[in-house]
């Protein structure tokens, strides 16, 4: 375990798993010319804190079954960010590759689980890179000519750099998120386009009435 | 891997001298005694209490009665703020204070629940792109109304060291010219104390903050020097310690503590202040070889021991943490460092940009650091900023940072 200390006091334990992907990240990476042709996503802005790029190979097998045989990113952004999109890439390549429709059912929650979880206040760290992953996968389904297969982000886009979604704000408050800026910490919505807040505001009530007043 | 941990966050706190524990020591275990108590326990713990408010004050040029202990600088910046603006007269008209961008959360913190629940009328005056402020700004954004000037000694992030005296200087003309015992003044010299004359003086503070656990004391007290003639409203009700400003029994090892470990440093002082300035240069041009790479704050107007770069293309918390991994203890103003999702406020305040103030990470020298660790860290730096570089997609362009 690692304890670190912020100019605030504040203390933090990652994970020995977070832990060793952040210090020995996996297919990050190296040499980007040699991933020419390779289906990219991109999510996140350098100004937010957080840049998630990934480069994606995928095949048909003879079961022809779609899978991405490949997974190359880059990130920009703190140790969470970096280990998160480090065991995405893990995840999505072991067992002979992930098929592409299980891909797109990724969620934040399932890195997160297999990382050993995050300190509570760092788990918008680990948001991206499941966007990133699916516009990858929409980059392969253009260029295959599946075009009907091309998913947008379910849900009605709010924050117009993070790609967050009206979705991601109903999940974050299912999971206890009671004020603009507890759903800000689990999913960082607002940072890069804040002008998107007062919509946020809206949309945290409409849900706390939704799902939470009757408690 | 370093056989030993080279500690370069000595702005965030300090160790304790063994000097500072040998002193406190009998006042935990023989002379606990009640500094309010009449036996003789009570007594001597009174007599080392009074004794250190002596110490302290000479130090700063004060007198003995003008000495308040509390819990620490963030108490003492609350006592300071909250005080003054509790004693104003309800009926007056709204009060106003000026202080800052770069203060220390405790004082901006406080002053914007004030301003908040409508309390005060809160200025907040800019700093340069160097993070200095300037008396003339501060001057000018005083009105009839203004009761209380904040500024910071010494920053603690980018350790930029303020025109205090010519702040105060300006503000005692003013009072003189407006016939007013307003605005009074208060500093910040949590970061100083140890390293910087206080004189209060030369620098007309009326309120002075210090810490003890960034002089080598111990945590969990601190002082503020409270000109004779100010009035505050007391924070802490109860027993009446501390002149009825801040009750309760004193923490008497502690503050035996904090006036030794201010005795130490400013025996020191001097010698300290130039050792530490040279290792802290040589850090800042080893670190600055490296490319895209700029120091925050101003190159000679700091303190010895501060040094706050940012590197481009990176974050400063996972830098944090491979430093850490080499056994080097440094600090970011990254976003993902702090509670909110905002980037350092006093980074931000130089007016550099978003991309810049996430990749800032600050090494703050001390007692303990030799010309070997900081030539560690200039080494084993160019490869893990790097690595950083290489897995961020991110090129953003040296505009970003000028």
């Amino acid at each position: 375990m690692s304890d670190i200390q912020s100019p605030n006091g504040q203390r933090w334990i990652y994970s020995d798993i977070v832990k060793e992907h952040f210090l020995h990240p996996q297919n990050f990476v190296e040499d980007e010319a040699s991933l020419k042709g390779a289906y990219q996503g991109m999510v996140g802005s350098p100004a937010c804190g957080d840049v998630m790029r990934v480069w994606l190979k995928i095949e048909k097998g003879d079961d022809h079954v779609e899978r991405i045989t490949d997974m190359k990113w880059k990130t920009f952004g703190c140790a969470s960010a970096i280990a998160s999109t480090s065991m995405l890439s893990v995840m999505v390549t072991e067992n002979g590759g992930m098929p592409v429709d299980q891909a797109l059912e990724l969620r934040p929650q399932d890195i997160l689980e297999r990382l050993g979880g995050l300190p509570n206040r760092k788990i918008h760290c680990s948001v991206l890179g499941d966007k990133a992953l699916r516009l990858a996968i929409n980059d392969y389904f253009r260029v295959s000519g599946q075009v009907d297969r091309i998913t947008v982000e379910s849900g009605r886009i709010i924050d117009k750099v993070l790609k967050i979604t009206d979705k991601d704000i109903e999940e974050a408050v299912l999971e206890g998120a009671k004020t603009v800026e507890d759903v800000q910490a689990r999913t960082k919505v607002g940072t890069g386009d804040p002008s998107c807040l007062p919509e946020v505001e809206q949309l945290v009530r409409f849900y706390q009435e939704k799902y939470c007043e009757r408690q | 891997m370093q056989d030993r941990l080279i500690y370069l966050d000595h702005a965030a706190t300090t160790p304790t001298d063994a000097r500072v524990v040998d002193a406190m020591r009998p006042f935990m275990t023989d002379v606990f005694g009640n500094p309010s108590s009449l036996h003789q326990l009570g007594v001597r713990a009174q007599t080392a209490v009074m004794e250190a408010r002596e110490s302290i004050a000479k130090i700063i040029n004060a007198h003995a009665d003008e000495i308040v202990f509390t819990s620490g600088g963030t108490e003492s910046d609350n006592l300071a703020i909250v005080g003054i603006v509790g004693h104003q007269n309800a009926d007056d008209r709204l009060p106003h204070v000026v202080t800052s961008a770069i203060e220390h959360h405790a004082v901006l913190e406080t002053l914007k629940y004030l301003e908040k629940t409508g309390a005060i009328a809160l200025t907040v005056v800019p700093v340069d792109r160097q993070g200095i402020v300037d008396p003339k700004t501060v001057l000018a954004a005083m009105t009839q109304d203004t009761v209380l000037v904040s500024i910071m000694t010494a920053n603690n992030e980018i350790g930029t060291i303020q025109p205090i005296a010519e702040i105060g200087r300006a503000i005692l003309s003013w009072r003189k010219e407006h016939a007013s015992t307003f605005p009074l003044f208060h500093s910040d010299a949590c970061q100083a104390a140890g390293v910087l004359d206080l004189n209060v003086e030369k620098s007309h503070v009326d309120l002075l903050t210090i810490s003890g656990s960034k002089i080598y004391g111990p945590k969990g007290v601190g002082a503020l020097f409270v000109r004779r003639g100010v009035k505050l409203a007391p924070m802490v009700r109860g027993g009446g310690q501390e002149r009825n400003l801040r009750s309760g029994t004193e923490n008497v090892p502690g503050i035996v503590g904090m006036a030794k470990a201010l005795e130490l440093l400013e025996e020191g002082r001097e010698a300290e202040n130039v050792r530490l300035t040279t290792l802290r240069d040589r850090l800042i041009e080893g670190l600055l070889r490296l490319p895209k790479t700029f120091l925050n704050g101003h190159a000679t107007e700091r303190l010895p021991n501060n040094a706050n770069v940012t590197f481009l293309d990176m974050e400063g918390e996972a830098a944090v943490l491979y430093l850490d991994a080499k056994g080097i203890c440094s600090s970011t103003g990254s976003a993902c460092a702090s509670t909110s999702l905002d980037p350092s406020h006093v980074i931000l305040a130089l007016g550099v940009s978003y991309e810049a103030a996430h990749g800032s990470v600050r090494f703050t020298l001390g007692h303990s650091t030799t010309e070997k660790d900081v030539d560690f860290v200039i080494e084993i730096m160019p490869e893990i900023v790097e690595h950083l570089r290489k897995m961020s997609p991110v090129k953003v362009s040296e505009k970003y940072y000028v």
